[in-house]
């Protein structure tokens, strides 16, 4: 008696999770392959390539298969202010983006709300840049921000900037192209949040004697923290990773250059496949760490 | 309010001639009211009428159209909410949900840099018996205990006025009646005012030192319970809290102190002090538990109405009373209720009845008749469901 009613029991138990599982791999199929085959693939390939060697009495660019760990501490050695200087940019950018981006997603998702029109319109606007490459807008901020123009006359005579400096090509252009890069993949997630957030918390703060200053504090930017962690998030990754706003074709010079430009130099330009690869693997590393450390500090977990 | 410092005492409130208009929408019209420091006023009303939009026009987070709040004498209409001397209990709680109950109730105090908030909170949380949940967040409670950290939550604070939408609304009746008392323990304690916002006669009438009655936007009544409930004015009233039996006639003659009622060819007598209206058609009515159920013609007797006689189409016994139906031709039906005061009902149903009732406790309402509701179908409920239900069989036999 007890051992059947024990068996029935507990043979469904266990089926039911098995059969969804079963569903879970076939539909996790596809994205498992692809992952395998456009990322594993090329990691692996990656962590082998920073390992090598040069081929004795070979070409500049010949290399072969070795565990030449040397190569790590090499880069290190000689790109660190590069990477200092990648994680401070990509830093001031996703501050300042943040800075301008909240106020704009506070507005269209929160006092916008009674317009929905008015909430569409501005949304297109924060996505509009995307219709144009990315390049020439960057290189039309060159172009606006270069020697001759009224600006940059206007700045030196009011003695801001000094009669023989520039705008582009210092640390000041290269953060002010990210930032300006950047800011739709703040708004957007901040814009999801805070178009969610229920205002009653807000009337409650203001009867719970909290100044609006203070409400704002205590009550709206905890409950926007999913947007505020993926918004830095999705700014701060690619930011530290790119090459084209400190490139010296674009808005930086040879003093701002980030790592992304000498990745980019030592495998277009130097053809020194192991140090950039080296360096690939060291900026994906860092990322790495600085995130986990992130989200967990910002305990979003619990708001999810 | 003083920093870092409880009221003291209760304020009193005073609404001057107050129109709230939402687009498209009038959800207050022109409403007057003045409670008075540290007296407990229900607002009770059906559901749309306008009481949390009252409540948040006390509390700053609606603006008025037109008119004066005044708290402690003070125009507060222009101040902003927070800096009102005012605690919300909020109709959907408004639980921060990023924070534990302890830090939500801790938030007011925190606020106004009141001395040890965390033990104050933690005094609040005992009081509404969840202090041993005090580390959970919102979400993690059930409703009933949502609703009873709202109320800590605002409780703690001792504000001069607190606002109480529906606080009760999500608790068992024995937890309710627990609640009930521990709050007008809280303000007769410290004298503070409350204004509770309740859609249960019961609670208000139990409660409140004045009870108002609020009908689309308006206040229809306003006294002391005892008042309110004995002396309805309208028949909105006298129907919203508890029930009442509703005749309406011709004003016949009036004698003395009374005047005479034409209802259906029988003269009934009502005071002129307890009717709103003396001439024309009007509307009387009296309490179901007024009115004295007979079994033969009862004689005739000075400062008595008799109706009658009629059938007894239905009895219900709810355990301390028993409630009897009795359709009286040309009047419709007629609520009785008796206390049980032998085992089982009196009569039953099929039974000849009158019922007579003490003239003083009869009452004339201010409504225009045709607007009071009529017992104009002589039918009970069986009847009209046998007809509902032939209704939907020619219906289901056409399709
Ligand atoms: N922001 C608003 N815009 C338009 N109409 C509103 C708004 N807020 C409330 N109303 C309307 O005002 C009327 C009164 O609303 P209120 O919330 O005061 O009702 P209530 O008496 O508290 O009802 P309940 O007992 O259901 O809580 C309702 O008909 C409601 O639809
Ligand atoms: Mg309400």
């Amino acid at each position: 008696m007890a051992f059947a009613a024990f068996g029935s029991s507990a043979a469904p138990v266990e089926q039911a999770p098995r059969r969804r599982s079963w569903v879970a791999v076939i539909l996790l199929l596809p994205g498992l392959a692809y992952l395998a085959l456009f990322f594993l693939t090329p990691f692996i390939s990656l962590i082998l390539t920073s390992l090598q060697t040069p081929v004795e009495f070979g070409d500049v660019g010949q290399f072969q298969q070795a565990f030449k760990i040397e190569n790590y501490a090499q880069v290190v050695g000689e790109y660190w202010p590069h990477f200092l200087r990648a994680f401070g940019y990509a830093l001031a950018a996703t501050f300042f983006a943040l800075v301008i981006s909240y106020p704009l997603a506070y507005f269209i998702g929160v006092k916008a709300r009674r317009w929905p029109l008015l909430q569409a319109l501005m949304l297109t606007l924060v996505i509009a840049p995307f219709f144009i490459s990315f390049l020439l807008r960057t290189l039309a901020w060159k172009s606006l921000m270069a020697d001759e123009t009224p600006l940059v006359q206007g700045l030196k005579a009011l003695s801001i900037i000094p009669s023989d400096g520039h705008l582009t090509g210092t640390a000041f252009s290269v953060i002010f192209g990210l930032t300006y890069n950047f800011i739709p993949f703040m708004t957007l997630p901040l814009y999801t949040t805070l178009e969610r957030l229920d205002t009653r918390y807000l009337e409650a703060g203001s009867d719970l004697y909290a100044a609006p200053a203070t409400t704002f504090w205590k009550v709206t930017v905890p409950l926007s923290m999913p947007g505020i962690v993926s918004g830095t998030l999705l700014t701060f990754i690619p930011a530290s990773g790119d090459y084209i706003n400190a490139s010296a074709s674009f808005l930086g010079s040879a003093q701002t250059q980030m790592v992304g430009n000498v990745i980019e130099t030592n495998f277009l330009g130097l053809l020194n496949y192991p140090a950039a690869a080296a360096l690939s693997v060291i900026l994906m590393a860092v990322i790495l760490l600085i995130v986990g450390i992130y989200v967990r500090r910002s305990g979003t977990e619990d708001l999810l | 309010m003083a920093e870092g410092a409880f009221a003291e005492a209760g304020a009193d409130l005073e609404l001057v001639g107050i129109h709230k208009r939402f687009p498209g929408f009038t959800a207050i019209e022109d409403l007057d009211l003045r409670i008075p420091a540290g007296s407990f006023f229900a607002l009770l009303g059906p559901s749309g009428c306008g009481k949390t939009t009252t409540l948040r026009l006390v509390a700053g987070l609606e603006q008025p159209t037109s008119g004066r709040i005044l708290i402690g004498g003070k125009d507060v209409t222009d101040v902003k909410s927070f800096k009102r001397p005012v605690n919300t209990v909020f109709q959907s709680y408004a639980l921060f949900p990023h924070m534990t109950v302890l830090e939500n109730v801790a938030f007011g105090l925190r606020r106004r840099g009141i001395p040890d908030p965390l033990g104050k909170a933690h005094e609040a949380l005992r009081l509404v018996e969840l202090d041993h949940l005090s580390a959970r967040r919102p979400a993690q409670l059930s409703g009933g205990q949502q609703q009873r950290v709202a109320l800590a939550r605002a409780v703690v604070n001792r504000p001069a006025l607190l606002l109480l939408d529906e606080p009760l609304g999500a608790l068992d009746l024995k937890l309710r009646r627990q609640m009930q008392l521990e709050l007008k323990s809280i303000q007769t304690d410290v004298g503070l005012t409350f204004l509770h916002v309740t859609h249960d006669p019961e609670e208000a009438l139990t409660m409140a030192d004045t009870v108002a009655v609020m009908n689309k936007g308006k206040i229809e009544q306003m006294g002391a319970p005892e008042e309110l409930y004995e002396l309805p004015k309208t028949a909105f009233v006298a129907n919203f809290l508890g029930q009442s039996n509703l005749f309406t006639g011709p004003v016949v003659s009036s004698k003395g102190d009374s005047i005479i009622v034409d209802i259906a060819g029988v003269k009934v007598e009502v005071p002129s002090a307890r009717a709103q209206r003396h001439t024309d058609e009007v509307t009387i009515g009296v309490r179901p538990e007024k009115l004295m159920l007979h079994t033969e013609a009862p004689r005739k007797a000075a400062g008595v109405n008799v109706l009658g006689p009629g059938r007894v189409t239905d009895v219900s016994f709810s355990g301390v009373s028993t409630q009897y139906q009795i359709a009286i031709p040309g009047l419709g039906l007629v609520t009785v209720f008796a206390q049980n005061m032998v085992f089982g009902p009196v009569v039953n149903v099929g039974a000849e009845a009158w019922v007579a009732w003490t003239v003083d406790h009869g009452f004339g309402l201010a409504d225009e008749p045709e607007h009071a509701p009529k017992f104009a179908a002589d039918t009970d409920t069986a009847t009209i469901a046998l007809q509902t239900r032939h209704e939907l069989l020619a219906e289901i036999e056409e399709a």
